[in-house]
């Protein structure tokens, strides 16, 4: 198949400009349809290119698709590929006009070169019409068969387009199952890879209308195809190799040997220049190792090396991908990069976004021994001529300063920040002081001396003259002109556009009043009496609420609005940890660089292939997705005001938060602690049937819920029906419609958990009590279970979500149903059976 | 999945554009390059390389300055398709010679038929050059290479230095010869990017190199080759030693890789014994290795501020870099700039008498200080002064307002690393066989800054 002879060195088409053309086009295409003359094919070249040139610009060129397929009968290839290109775009908008190709597709799908048929083949799948589906069949089947490789991953490729045009017809023909026996059978690694790409589309998608399509889609999981595909594996490009390894990813070892074998196969693939094949094989280890704590450890040291000359090899693109994802490892396991700090210093050519996850990373890997050097790296960046970098930078200190190392030193820095005189800078350190004042309040003494002297001339930011404010406020007895300052600042009330100062300089005025009340008393009455007359709704509130209590008692007033507090110890983080462990299982993903796990960005339907571990998750989402997000985005947008601005019940909030941490977020923190977010959730939307767990936190935060109706009288005996069934869609959609009834967490016994080395022998056990296991995933020491069962007379239904983790020995237990009354009484009955676990 | 592949001129035209999967509606060109365009205005800064409007994600890398872009509705790696755009636009320069807006206007019909044969329905077939090959029959139109900047780091090589065919870089993988027969050769560029920051003493703060083994054959036959690195060359920092404490004094010593990695036709099979590497280089510019030095280098430059107040309305930057590598080396197209404060109003600017090739400029926009060196020869020593006068009273802190001083260059025949390519073996098909074998070493500046 050597090039045509001739040489087509003429000049390009220029650039067609508009309907003029497209009609001249029509004319000259017309011209040459029928013409055998020598140096037609040349001509039609020309053409062809001119009216491709206007598609890709965007000038619709339809009008000629008659034309365009009278001259497509030729020999020459060039000139094929053009029609074929042409025909694939305009089809699907003219499937009149598509019929027209049919005839020639098909007989080209039969030419003796087998390049013609595969690029015969392939534009008449991509033609997108659905009644001409009929035409495929017989190709494509053809195409599946034929001795060359290429006609072949054409045709794989092929059958996964039909299912999308027309999936009955695909399904009918049985072509999955003709793929599957290519899979596992073709010699040529590219066709088994398109098998591969094809199939988990397809019973993907399949899955949640058949049974059938559900299993087949868990054989692609098996141990015997995963091993056939790791055993071929360096037949398949790198491409191909991204896909396998993101399937192996999802399979389950059974032993430790199995795991080690293959990171033992895969480990060179660490070393792959390609970025996705090295953070495909870094997610399997990560995903294999994570019951085993000191191999996934080890797994983070050897992967370092790797991930940091991809960041630094490669385009600015491909670095900032590979970035993201070390970013997220640094947050998981801060400790593990302490000492490499230094590639986390920011180059001054780089870009912003590079810039800002570097400066995360850096406040994340501080502790003892690198704190000093770090922070006098960035005040480096604050000093910096590129504001945005300075302002991130000084968040950056302050964030490591409320990390509790050598805040000495830090404070040091941060005041002299504000010696500097540029406006951002002072700025962004009021607004830092004031968060290190709420944590450190030992530090007011030094602060203030240098915070006093700032004129709030030079303050304009809402967020810094807020804090400013703050400060003077809690801050009166050590500032001498406090009350004159506030008093200033009430003169240019109508001047202030912001409403978040105006609450503020309210609140000061009120404080330092209680303190210095003579120098204060016509401060605070200008005050009120703007505030109670300010248009905006929550600043008039304030005012009238200051005034009424003044009024009614003045040491009341001052025990409400300004009481001994107690430091904050610890902030509000901003997203939730079952959040963050959902992105870390989607790693090698968009929700690594968004920050956000797939179900945030993504529609349903193009959750991808293999989305079973996504959906157990989105089933637990049904319900709690507007409680569980909703929250998380909350804490996102309320944590500026956490920081910055300061209402004090917040305060309470964050200590409370403190206190409820669970143990550091380690590098094997799969923990998904979903208790967390449902006590974040809580003073969100309290659910009617609140757990006592939760119970008593409500209470701190004095939400003052009503307490939860007295418990349901004791139901008549539960009897399960042993056959239930339920399918797994009624299960989701139910799932979804329901209330949780009870929320609770109760524990297994140790020798159940010795023996469930996986799910499966908790599931065979619960069957034997009639509990029906519907999903289930996750490995040790964290598995998640979803149950159903049926009454034994009635059709009522109770789901459960049951998240075991084997190395505390904990069951974190949600239950729904359809009688909720008698869900108490299944509860036992679970708790029950779930407690034999082990002795049987 | 990918859906959508374009690419768009810096002025927003889509010169080529392929729907694979027809699940994105039409318009995604102009949503991205409105978005892209208005990222700053938005209060942001650059636009990423991966955003989502509307549930689409959109991929994109910058080469030449045209976008590549990729759109798609699931959840990817964002790895795969960066690197998959970069291959895309590799691939094309591989076909087209040289990668630019005219090249790929004149090309498109081929750019379609090699987009066809990467991509079906979204899933990567191959990006092989050398696969490709065999399904590409429209031949490139080639254009007037001289004219415009190529792709890729090897570009470095067009300029200033005399012993390397400036075509050869050019060269399509499937054009011939004017002359019809083809040249047997074979380019191996070793190209280091070099990262430093001084501190306003002069002390080495944090150093960094980023090295390619670059490799582009035009041999036929596709024989075996074996490429010999220095022996004693050691791999990963031993355990003791962390970071960047590592104190061996440039010059000596063996050449110790942080790390590396390599391209898949790389065998390693006597690396591990004599630091030899082997492969069948398949068609097109590929790189065989890549590898990260974090220890310490003598550095090609350094740089000396000195700011003098001269009043309370001027002061004076004095500038002096002065290189260090030996004379028979010349660096060329240096660029010295330095932030000022920003109530600098204007600057005169003073060079050493008798300077040839030298530039100085203010721009006025960012308050900045260009200062521009066709050539600098090694050993060399070179000043500028700059008086500024102030529009306003500094706060007596110039330094805090101005600087850092960063500068960019390009060294050929000259790596800090000394990493060699020892020998370059072909094997051979007959006694008279004797390709030409270009082994090239240049170094470029990545992050070069000195603190004042």
């Amino acid at each position: 198949m050597a090039p045509p002879a001739q040489t087509n060195r003429s000049p390009s088409p220029s650039q067609p400009s508009g309907k003029g053309e497209v009609s001249d086009l029509k004319t000259q295409l017309r011209q040459l349809a029928g013409s055998r003359a020598p140096g037609t094919d040349d001509a039609k070249r020309e053409l062809f290119k001119k009216v491709i040139s206007c598609m890709t610009i965007g000038i619709d060129v339809s009008s000629v698709f008659s034309e365009m397929v009278m001259c497509s009968a030729t020999s020459d290839i060039v000139l094929k590929k053009m029609c074929y290109l042409y025909v694939g775009n305009y089809a699907k908008h003219n499937p009149d006009l598509a019929l027209l190709t049919i005839n020639f597709l098909q007989r080209d799908c039969k030419d003796e070169d087998p390049m013609i048929r595969g690029l015969a083949l392939r534009s008449l799948c991509s033609l997108r019409v659905t009644n001409l589906v009929e035409y495929l069949v017989g190709p494509l089947g053809a195409g599946l068969k034929d001795s060359n490789s290429y006609v072949r991953t054409v045709a794989t490729m092929g059958v996964l387009k039909l299912y999308h045009i027309s999936e009955s017809t695909c399904m009918d023909a049985d072509f999955p199952a003709t793929l599957k026996h290519l899979m596992l059978n073709d010699r040529e690694a590219q066709v088994v890879a398109n098998c591969l790409c094809a199939l988990q589309e397809i019973w993907g998608l399949e899955a949640t209308k058949s049974e059938e399509a559900s299993t087949e889609r868990e054989t692609l999981l098996s141990k015997p195809l995963i091993y056939y595909l790791l055993n071929r594996f360096k037949e398949f490009s790198e491409w191909a190799q991204c896909a396998v390894l993101d399937l192996v990813s999802k399979y389950v070892p059974s032993d430790s040997s199995e795991i080690f074998d293959m990171m033992n196969l895969l480990e060179d693939r660490l070393q792959h220049a390609n970025g996705a094949v090295v953070l495909a094989t870094i997610k399997l280890f990560l995903q294999l190792t994570l019951s085993m704590a000191d191999i996934h450890q080890q797994v983070y040291e050897r992967i370092k090396a790797p991930l940091l000359t991809l960041v630094s090899s490669g385009g600015p693109e491909q670095s900032y991908a590979v970035l993201s994802h070390l970013h997220l490892l640094v947050m998981r396991a801060p400790y593990i990069f302490s000492a490499d700090y230094k590639h986390f210093y920011c180059q001054y050519n780089e870009p912003f976004y590079v810039k800002k996850l570097k400066l995360e990373m850096l406040t994340a890997v501080a502790n003892e021994s690198n704190t000093y050097e770090i922070v006098t790296e960035l005040c480096e960046y604050a000093a910096n001529v590129d504001i945005p970098m300075a302002r991130e930078s000084i968040r950056a200190v302050g964030k490591i300063a409320l990390q509790q190392y050598d805040v000495n030193a830090i404070v040091d820095r941060l005041l002299q920040f504000l010696e500097m005189e540029k406006d951002h800078v002072t700025a962004e350190t009021l607004v830092l002081v004031k968060d290190l004042l709420r944590k450190y309040p030992q530090w007011s003494h030094d602060c203030i001396a240098v915070v006093g002297n700032i004129s709030s001339k030079n303050v304009q930011e809402p967020k810094a003259k807020a804090a400013l404010i703050w400060m003077l406020g809690e801050y009166a007895q050590d500032m001498q002109d406090a009350p004159y300052v506030l008093e200033s600042l009430i003169e240019n009330w109508e001047e202030e556009h912001s409403a978040e100062v105006r609450l503020h300089l309210l609140t000061a005025v009120v404080k330092c009043f209680f303190r210095r009340p003579p120098e204060t008393q016509k401060a605070l009455g200008a005050a009120l009496a703007a505030g109670v007359n300010d248009f905006h709704q929550d600043v008039h509130d304030r005012a009238l609420l200051y005034y009424r209590l003044l009024q009614y008692n003045v040491s009341i007033a001052e025990r409400v609005v300004n009481p001994p507090k107690q430091a904050v110890s610890v902030f509000a983080d901003t997203q939730s940890n079952e959040i963050k462990d959902r992105i870390f299982d989607e790693f090698n993903s968009l929700s690594v660089v968004y920050q956000k796990p797939s179900y945030m960005f993504t529609d349903k339907e193009h959750r991808g292939p293999f989305a079973f571990s996504e959906e157990i998750g989105n089933l637990s989402l049904g319900e709690e997705s507007t409680d569980n997000v909703v929250p998380a985005q909350r804490i996102e947008a309320n944590d500026k005001d956490l920081l910055l601005s300061t209402s004090d019940k917040e305060e309470s909030k964050g200590s409370i938060h403190n206190s409820s941490a669970y143990s550091a977020p380690g590098y094997d923190g799969s923990l998904a602690a979903p208790s967390q977010t449902d006590l974040v959730s809580l003073d969100y939307k309290p659910t009617p049937n609140v757990p006592s767990a939760t119970f008593a936190i409500d209470d701190l935060l004095g939400l003052g819920l009503p307490a939860a109706a007295s418990p349901p009288p004791p139901p008549p005996v539960l009897k399960l029906n042993t056959k239930a069934a339920l399918e797994p869609n009624a299960f989701q959609q139910k799932w979804r419609q329901l209330p949780i009834s009870i929320s609770q967490e109760t524990s297994i016994n140790p020798q159940g958990v010795a023996i469930m080395t996986s799910p499966q022998t908790l599931i065979h056990h619960m069957q034997g009590h009639s509990i029906h296991c519907i999903a289930s995933g996750g490995q040790a020491p964290n598995f998640k279970f979803f149950f159903y069962a049926q009454k034994a007379e009635e059709p009522s239904t109770y789901l459960v979500e049951c998240v075991v983790n084997s190395s505390s020995c904990k069951v974190q237990l949600k239950i729904k149903a359809d009688d909720q009354s008698t869900s108490q009484a299944f509860s036992e009955l679970f708790q029950s059976a779930l407690s034999k676990f082990g002795f049987s | 999945m990918i859906s959508q592949f374009f690419v768009l001129s810096q002025r927003g035209d889509s010169i080529v554009f392929r729907d694979y999967r027809g699940d994105v509606p039409k318009g995604s060109a102009e949503i991205f390059f409105r978005k892209v365009k208005f990222w700053k205005e938005d209060g942001g800064e650059e636009a990423p390389p991966v955003f989502n409007v509307d549930g689409v994600n959109y991929f994109h890398v910058k080469v030449v300055g045209l976008l590549f872009v990729a759109t798609s509705r699931t959840n990817l790696s964002p790895s795969l398709v960066l690197e998959l755009l970069q291959r895309i636009a590799r691939v094309i320069k591989d076909y087209l010679g040289v990668l630019n807006e005219d090249s790929l206007r004149k090309n498109f019909v081929l750019v379609y038929e090699l987009l066809d044969e990467v991509v079906d329905f979204g899933y990567v077939q191959t990006t092989s050059t050398e696969i490709l090959k065999s399904y590409i029959f429209n031949e490139p139109i080639m254009i007037d290479a001289g004219r415009l900047p190529p792709l890729g780091p090897a570009a470095m090589f067009m300029q200033g230095s005399k012993r390397m065919p400036g075509t050869a870089i050019t060269k399509s993988v499937v054009a011939n010869e004017p002359g019809g027969r083809k040249r047997e050769e074979i380019f191996v560029d070793i190209i280091e990017k070099i990262s430093i920051t001084f501190s306003s003493s002069g002390y080495i703060l944090t150093s960094e190199i980023d090295g390619t083994i670059q490799m582009k054959s035009y041999l036929t036959g596709n024989p075996e080759i074996k490429l010999a690195l220095n022996e004693d060359l050691g791999i990963g920092r031993a355990g003791g030693r962390s970071g960047y404490d590592y104190g061996g004094s440039a010059g000596s010593g063996a050449v110790v890789l942080d790390d590396c990695n390599f391209h898949e036709s790389v065998q390693l099979d006597s690396f591990d014994v004599d630091r030899t590497l082997t492969l069948v280089p398949p068609d097109g510019e590929f790189p065989v290795m890549n590898y990260r030095i974090t220890q310490e280098f003598k550095p090609p430059f350094r740089i000396n501020t000195l700011i003098e107040e001269a009043g309370s309305l001027k002061a004076e930057v004095i500038l002096k870099i002065r290189a260090e590598f030996p004379s028979d080396i010349t660096a060329n197209t240096i660029l010295v700039q330095m932030p000022l404060p920003t109530y600098t109003s204007r600057v005169s600017f003073e060079l050493e008498p008798g300077t040839v090739g030298q530039t100085t400029d203010f721009k006025e926009s960012n308050k900045r200080l260009e200062w521009s060196l066709k050539k600098v020869v090694g050993g060399s020593d070179h000043t500028l002064r700059a008086k500024l006068t102030f529009s306003q009273e500094s706060h007596g802190n110039i330094t805090k307002e101005a600087g850092p001083v960063s500068m960019t260059f390009t060294i050929p025949m000259y790596n800090p690393s000394r990493l060699q390519v020892k020998y370059l073996q072909i094997a051979k098909k007959s006694k008279t066989y004797n390709p030409y074998r270009w082994v090239r070493y240049v170094t470029q500046a990545n992050s070069y800054v000195a603190r004042i």
